[in-house]
């Protein structure tokens, strides 16, 4: 940012003032430049993953989305199995993880004893932090040795006749990386909901306490409606990160380029396939089919983070003055 | 049993309910440190940290490569995302109004949910694919673009708090408004700052997606950025996934000290917060 003084001024300024605006000048163009730099680093990050995709995108078109083939040596790819992985184990993810993590954060704001209010969120914040690789090696010796031992043979006895707990159990599976999907996503959605449900005024609760209702209902009918939007925002934002976690699904979900209804059988999703091919793979059309997964992927992501934004930005904006509408 | 009676015992039946999901949601966490203190802490020792790998199938042997590889990954990242995230944020602080901050803003949020597996393979096509080859640069510039939009974001929050009335002193004392957001605003907002920084640091360390096919990870010392490198997390995924018991054990005693480090980090933020507030007063 050498740029010269223009020399525009009618009267000549003293010269600490020009040193000053000088100064300022070169200080707001550095700032500038950064700031220019994070749109423009997305920007070359997608135009990078269509380019990478290019010859996926011109062979395969949209049927690429539909087509359930996946085979490197006659060249033919289609990444239906891998969508729906991605879709079927963040929704068994949220299964779990959203009553969780909704009941603690509505204990921990609401009827929690004050002293062990702050400590537990910060324990249960601290999950977030493990990186996703412990959380894949913990899975596959301590979580799934338990998972097929006991769990799984329990769950077929008990709901066997449903076709999603029938089959060969496998260790390795999709109910398993299902299972520590939502241990890893639980942080997040209680550490977004506990912060909408602060945010709802205490004159709602009281107005329901003073009409009669037990504490359970003031939270039904008073609190939890009141944040609702920024709790169903905390919950996109945990299906995002759902969506493209990586390494502990990819150790655990067993890598199968197939859908079974079974739960106890391997499958595949978009992000694990990335992370187990892309090193691997020698022919241009496979690296490109995976680039081409990824650009779904991040469009994907982009999608649901966008509308979960939104949602916690209106009730944000609601919720801070005062708040009765 | 009445109408009242019912509802209360409901209250009170749900409230017992959701103290259980607490416990319940703090044993994973409890489980893993659990385990990983258990299974990893009788492997450490020095020769753990300076040596390398032994060949396959043989005991002994350390992971010093992966922990220098770590520290000059991440150090590069740093070195490359620091400054564009501590910018991008003072700017759309001091110009909260302006569309470019409005964009940048909004951007980061947007890369923020971006997948990290996504973001390896944007460092795979932008530069492994046309060096011809792996190398840590390529994982630096991976985990930088994740470290780019953490830290904008919360150098922006922290840059906010600032009082404005500081700011103006500043100015009425004849501070050129360069000076005066270096010396006054940054000032008290450093804090802060390197909180987040610090948080994020934490984050980029144990991330292993983006490093598979950027770093790819290798069996030596290496230091030449343009040659694949090991690193910590890579070094967990590639012995956990592996056949031999004697990788499972070293697998375990890495993880407990990837998670040492990312938790010392996320220690030292939180000591810099507290610092902020007596600061302040």
């Amino acid at each position: 940012m050498a740029e010269s003084l223009g020399g525009e001024a009618l009267v000549s300024p003293p010269p600490s003032l020009i040193r000053a605006s000088y100064g300022d000048r070169v200080f707001k163009g550095l700032l500038t430049l950064a700031a220019v730099g994070v749109p423009l680093l997305l920007g070359l990050l997608f135009v990078e993953l269509v380019s990478g995709s290019r010859l996926a995108i011109e062979r395969f078109g949209f049927g690429f989305i539909t087509h359930s083939t996946w085979n490197p040596v006659t060249e033919e790819f289609g990444a239906f199995p891998l969508i729906v992985g991605t879709l079927l184990s963040s929704f068994l993810a949220l299964l779990m993880a959203v009553p969780l993590s909704l009941g603690v954060a509505i204990y921990l704001t609401e009827f929690a004893p004050m002293p062990v209010r702050k400590p537990a969120a910060f324990l249960i914040e601290l999950l977030a932090a493990i990186p996703s690789v412990v959380y894949g090696l913990w899975g596959i010796f301590v979580l799934i040795p338990i998972l097929r031992q006991t769990v799984f043979p329990f769950l077929q006895t008990v709901l066997g006749f449903l076709p999603f707990f029938r089959g060969t159990i496998y260790g390795p599976s999709m109910l398993s990386a299902s299972i520590i999907l939502a241990i890893m996503v639980m942080p997040y959605i209680m550490s977004v909901s506990r912060e909408v449900l602060l945010a709802v005024p205490s004159s709602q609760r009281e107005a329901a306490l003073a009409l009669g209702a037990t504490r359970w209902e003031a939270v039904t009918s008073a609190i939890v409606p009141y944040a609702r939007s920024g709790i169903i925002g905390a919950i996109i934002l945990g299906l995002g990160r759902a969506l493209g976690e990586t390494m502990a699904v990819t150790m655990l979900i067993g890598n199968r380029h197939a859908i079974s209804a079974s739960l106890f059988a391997p499958s595949y999703t978009m992000a694990a396939a990335i992370a187990n091919e892309f090193a691997e793979a020698v022919a241009d059309i496979h690296l490109s089919a995976l680039a081409y997964v990824s650009l779904v992927l991040f469009g994907v992501t982009v999608l649901v983070n966008a509308g979960a934004r939104l949602l916690i930005w209106r009730v944000t904006q609601r919720g801070m003055p005062g708040g009765a509408t | 049993m009445n109408r009242q009676e019912r509802r209360r015992l409901k209250s009170r039946v749900m409230v017992s309910i959701m103290a259980l999901a607490v416990i319940l949601a703090v044993l994973p966490l409890v489980f893993i440190l659990l385990n990983l203190v258990v299974k990893g802490a009788s492997s450490l020792n020095w020769a753990f940290f300076v040596e390398t790998p032994a060949p396959a199938g043989q005991s002994g042997g350390g992971v010093g490569h992966a922990v220098l590889g770590t520290l000059i990954i991440v150090g590069m990242a740093c070195l490359i995302g620091l400054p564009i995230g501590v910018g991008a944020g003072i700017y759309s602080a001091e110009y909260p109004a302006s569309r470019l901050a409005r964009v940048a803003r909004f951007v980061a949020d947007v890369m923020n949910g971006t997948p990290s597996i996504v973001v390896g393979v944007f460092a795979w096509t932008l530069i492994v694919a046309n060096q011809k080859h792996f190398s840590g640069l390529a994982g630096s510039v991976a985990l930088a673009m994740l470290l780019i939009p953490m830290v904008m974001r919360t150098t922006e929050e922290m840059v906010k708090l600032v009082p404005n009335s500081l700011r103006e002193a500043a100015l009425a004392l004849g501070y050129p408004r360069w000076r005066t957001s270096l010396r006054v605003v940054l000032r008290t907002a450093l804090p802060g700052i390197v909180t987040g920084s610090l948080l994020a640091i934490a984050r980029i360390a144990g991330e292993t997606a983006p490093l598979l096919f950027t770093a790819l990870g290798s069996q030596f010392f290496s230091t030449n950025p343009n040659q694949p490198m090991a690193a910590l997390p890579l070094v967990v995924f590639t012995y956990a996934t592996g056949p031999y018991e004697e990788w499972h054990r070293l697998a375990w005693a890495t993880a407990l000290v990837l998670i040492i480090v990312v938790f010392v980090l996320s220690l030292a933020a939180r000591i810099a917060t507290r610092q902020r507030f007596t600061l302040n007063a």
